[in-house]
């Protein structure tokens, strides 16, 4: 007898059918839990008998008060346990390498290519210490030379610092060189004022605030673009600078955006230009032509290097040359002949983390540019631009969700759309949505607080994505909201194919309930060793 | 045959030129010009970047990058006595193979359900970290060491509501240098001295500069009032504060929280600050798991007790333990959640935002490998190590090592005054002779005159030891 088809029973009506996605359940305990009195995961180097007898017993050289009484309670597992723990927990989270990951939106989730983590790994970087003579690291500075460089270019700035280890941690740095301009012209005192809009990211008011700045939030006016009145309405004296992503977190390029940044100026503050949005313009309009006097990008976004379920990252920050001596030490410089760390920067605002940055994901982000070159870079923002247009129409094709603002307009990387019209309809909120795509195998991410855009969700779909993926994606969404419809119970009990099942979030708002470690938990909800 | 061919990218699927014609049509658009059209033309960047040529092949941009990294150095081929902030220590074969699994290595920001395993994974990290801290919370890493400490003096300022931090001046400056920027709006920071036999901090000093707390009818100014001591143990210099009690109880009675600097792996054997009074405890993770990577391998941890006041002052992420709706399925998610700028924007605890998780992760993996007895023997063998080497260098003509008469970790002072000779000139000379000598501590350290901060840990052997003694021999005698 002929073998059956088995093809044909994965397709309807000429289309893939969902896949019948299982995430992995092991059930897994916490590792505390795994613990065997005496295993052992590893030896330590023994110390020498020689080096014994001339230090004799060297615990005794500490005072009594100083000297931990009783070994930390640490698990105690061998090594093959402690692998198959942690192997089991990474099967139990979704990487980029693992799925259509266009629903973390704002993050650029792209495909972080293998050969950079290969070279990023290799001994001669992982085993060099960052206060080695110059002369034995010329590699890893030229690197970093050759890559500020490239940012230069791309931004039209006159000189960058890879010391901020995030997108935040540059947006920091930038709020400090904009404090240290004001206090180089004796204006500290008088500005204090820094202007962001609410669709930038909240690290732009979190740390003009934590600088101690206050902050002034724009609102979107009808059309979804940065209100230009309510700018002009905000600035005076008193205004230190202006902290903005362009294209903003709903995709929609602000056309009018050097005449914000000439209202600034001509208030006398600086204009900071948040590019973590930069993926769908690189090549096509730069921080320099518009005007800004700052920049930073997220080298872990844009620039491939992997998330690392949240760093380590690059915020590299990238200024005008009437800035550039406020830069953090060091700086990277080359003579022609060799690379050197320039730290004779008197007006600098001095360190912003140790040593000079995160070299591994500064490595990744050369390798990657350096794979595309400028008509790669141009390809990469087009074709990211291409999907989420691509990827726009075919959401806009599933009844119950709308793209707010800029009706009819193209937007650039990503959008944030609404299922404010499903919510109303059949109950079922954005976030839970999300959670039934879960049981398909994809991630999916509301948006960044408050919701200024009811039941939102934003998309970005990058360069790495193949056309079928988007409509994979998209026929996901469309059967969620389907079935919000005729079984909105099962859409709000989701996930039903993750890891785990509904949490009781309860616990985490209450300081007699919450448990940050094992041992807090032990302590506070643990039957067991309550009654031991 | 000379006509060029679009490129088709490996990394973007739809580059494909009939993809992409696709596409287009399907949207309607006859070229991706039209999705720019908000972009003003002005703005418009015009032309090509400028910039080096592609290597369009994986072999191709691998032979540039070797290339390249080929003029690098590293601790494997000579032999490093460097630290100060940065530490070589051994990194298990299994905490590279966890952090390169493509399931954490690629994940980001995922919900508690799809990533379990990352929430998991950093719930057991602070768990462990908390075992070896002896207290019950602890963040997911912030970025770095120095982040950590600016961080929790800031933490300190809040939950005192005082502005002025006192500080060891044992502190690294470069540290200092961003607890300075970071602490700018709300902290003035003071220096207290130390011994000069001990590098023990000077308690006398810290008694005369610390404010005593103001009756609280008066409280209208509280510039002067003491929110923190902040030290660090083992010290910057290597050193054990052997105080910590005394430093931890003048804080207390003048109503400032004590704030301890802590080099993790040093736990196994010292004392957890804790237990002499510490309120919050901070320092970078990179010795539990990292390689050094040019500084590279940094994340920052901080820790407190239990206490709502504390908790709610820490502007990373937290996550709890919590159940599920089905019977023995463990869930994790966010605790106190409302407290971040993800939730409240500049209404926030400073900042929350993508940091350093893979590290805390790889530091989980650390801790669980080494065991309550691998962090024992690890840091007793470090001592005795680090022992050794002092001793054996301070038998050389005009040396001193170590420069302070106080028990030592891992790093120590070395001092060079007598023999006529700088840091640099003796640096220059081990390295012609294969040994990358100590941190240079002239311009960091003036009044310590000739001095290098010299490591050493678990990674270097008796030879290696003896090695640098003859080097140094050739060079200095």
């Amino acid at each position: 007898m002929a073998q059956r088809d088995i093809t044909q029973h994965r397709f309807t009506g000429g289309k893939p059918n969902l896949r019948r996605f299982h995430q992995a359940r092991w059930d897994e305990p916490v590792i505390f839990e795994l613990s065997r009195t005496g295993q052992r995961a590893i030896l330590v180097p023994e110390v020498e008998d020689e080096i014994r007898e001339r230090v004799g017993d060297v615990l005794a050289t500490l005072p009594p008060s100083m000297r931990r009484k009783e070994p930390p309670r640490l698990p105690e597992l061998a090594q093959p346990q402690v692998l198959r723990h942690y192997v089991r927990l990474s099967q139990e989270n979704l990487g980029t390498d693992l799925n259509v990951d266009v629903g973390q939106g704002t993050c650029t989730m792209k495909y972080s290519p293998k050969v950079n983590d290969q070279l990023a790994r290799s001994p001669k970087l992982a085993d060099v210490h960052p206060l080695q003579d110059e002369e034995t690291v010329q590699g890893i500075l030229e690197i970093m030379f050759r890559f500020e460089q490239i940012l230069k270019e791309i931004s039209g700035m006159d000189q960058f610092s890879l010391q901020p280890g995030a997108g935040s941690a540059g947006i920091y740095a930038n709020v400090s060189i904009v404090r240290a301009y004001h206090a180089s012209r004796g204006e500290a005192d008088q500005r204090d004022e820094i202007i962001t809009t609410i669709f930038s990211h909240p690290s732009d008011a979190a740390c003009a605030k934590t600088a101690g700045f206050k902050v002034i939030t724009l609102y979107p006016d009808d059309d979804g673009y940065p209100d230009l009145d309510a700018l002009k309405a905000a600035v005076s004296e008193r205004t230190a600078g202006l902290f903005i992503t362009n294209p903003e977190d709903t995709g929609i390029f602000n056309p009018k955006i050097e005449e914000f940044v000439r209202i600034v100026h001509e208030a006398g503050g600086l204009c900071a230009y948040d590019q973590a949005n930069a993926n769908g313009i690189l090549g096509i309009t730069r921080a320099g032509e518009a005007g800004f006097d700052l920049c930073q990008f997220n080298l872990h976004k844009t620039f491939s290097s992997p998330h690392g379920c949240g760093g380590p990252a690059v915020g590299p920050i990238g200024v005008r040359q009437e800035l550039a001596r406020f830069l953090p030490v060091p700086v990277v410089e080359f003579d022609g002949v060799k690379y050197r760390l320039n730290y004779d920067r008197p007006d600098s605002i001095g360190k912003i983390r140790p040593f000079y940055g995160v070299a591994p994901v500064v490595l990744r982000a050369y390798a990657w540019v350096m794979s595309l070159g400028a008509e790669g870079l141009r390809e990469v923002s087009e074709i990211a631009v291409l999907n989420n247009n691509y990827l726009l129409k075919k959401m806009l094709e599933i009844p119950g969700v709308s793209a707010p603002y800029a009706q009819g307009k193209r937007r650039i990387e990503q959008v944030r759309y609404s299922w404010e019209e499903l919510a109303q309809e059949t109950g079922v909120h954005s976030e839970e949505i999300g959670l039934r795509a879960a049981d398909f195998g994809v991630h999916y991410w509301t948006s960044h607080h408050p919701y200024v855009v009811p039941e939102p969700c934003t998309l970005e779909p990058t360069e790495s994505y193949s056309q079928d993926e988007l409509d994979e994606y998209a026929a996901i969404l469309a059967h969620v909201a389907e079935e919000a419809r005729t079984g909105p119970e099962s859409v709000k009990a989701a996930p039903h194919n993750s890891t785990i099942h509904t949490i009781d979030p309860a616990p985490f708002d209450d300081p007699s309930q919450w448990a940050i470690t094992w041992r807090a938990y032990r302590r506070k909800v643990r039957q067991w060793d309550k009654n031991d | 045959m000379s006509q060029k061919r679009p490129i088709v990218y490996p990394y973007i699927p739809n580059s494909v030129p009939a993809v992409k014609q696709q596409m287009l049509q399907e949207v309607g658009a006859e070229s991706t010009e039209e999705f720019y059209e908000d972009v003003p033309q002005k703005l418009r960047f015009k032309g090509h970047l400028n910039l080096p040529p592609p290597l369009l092949s994986e072999y191709a941009l691998k032979r540039h990058v070797e290339g390249i990294l080929a003029r690098n150095r590293t601790c494997g081929e000579y032999l490093s006595f460097l630290g100060a902030g940065c530490w070589h220590h051994h990194v298990p074969a299994i905490c590279d193979e966890v952090n390169q699994r493509g399931e954490f290595l690629t994940a980001y920001a995922g919900e508690p359900y799809d990533d379990h395993g990352r929430f998991q994974a950093l719930f057991e990290y602070a768990s462990m970290m908390g075992e070896l801290l002896n207290m019950d919370v602890v963040s997911v890493p912030t970025y770095d060491g120095f982040q950590a400490a600016a961080t929790s003096i800031r933490m300190a300022a809040r939950i005192t509501g005082r502005r002025q931090v006192l500080i060891s001046r044992t502190i690294s400056a470069d540290k200092l240098s961003k607890m300075q920027d970071y602490g700018k709006p709300e902290i003035e920071i003071r220096m207290i001295g130390y011994e000069h036999e001990t590098g023990q901090l000077d308690l006398e000093a810290l008694k005369a500069e610390i404010s005593a707390e103001i009756p609280r009818y008066a409280r209208n100014d509280r510039q002067s009032e003491t929110a923190a001591v902040y030290f660090e143990n083992p010290s910057y210099l290597g050193f054990v504060e052997t105080h910590g009690d005394e430093i931890a109880s003048i804080a207390h009675e003048h109503g400032a929280l004590c704030v301890v600097g802590v080099d993790p792996i040093s736990l196994g054997i010292l004392t957890p600050p804790v237990e002499y009074g510490a309120d919050i405890v901070c320092g970078d993770i990179q010795p539990l798991g990292m390689h050094m990577q040019f500084g590279g391998g940094q994340a920052g941890f901080i820790a407190t007790r239990d206490e709502e006041k504390y908790v709610m002052e820490y502007p990373s992420r937290l996550f709890g333990i919590a159940p599920t709706r089905v019977p023995g399925e463990y869930g994790f998610g966010d605790v106190a959640y409302e407290r971040t700028s993800f939730a409240l924007r500049e209404e926030g605890k400073e900042w929350v935002g993508t940091a350093a998780a893979l590290w805390g992760i790889t530091a989980g993996v650390y801790l669980a490998t080494m065991g309550p007895q691998g962090m024992v023997e690890i840091g007793e063998g470090i001592m005795a190590r680090s022992r050794y080497a002092m001793l054996e260098m301070g038998r050389l003509k005009g040396v001193q090592a170590p420069v302070f008469q106080s028990p030592h970790f891992k790093e120590f002072v070395v001092n060079f005054d007598g023999t006529g000779k700088t840091v640099a000139e003796v640096n220059r000379a081990l390295l012609a002779r294969g040994v990358f000598g100590g941190k240079d501590l002239t311009n960091e350290f003036p009044e310590l005159g000739h001095s290098a901060l010299y490591c050493v840990t678990e990674v270097h052997t008796q030879d290696d030891m003896d090695r640098l003694v003859r080097a140094l021999r050739e060079v200095v005698e």
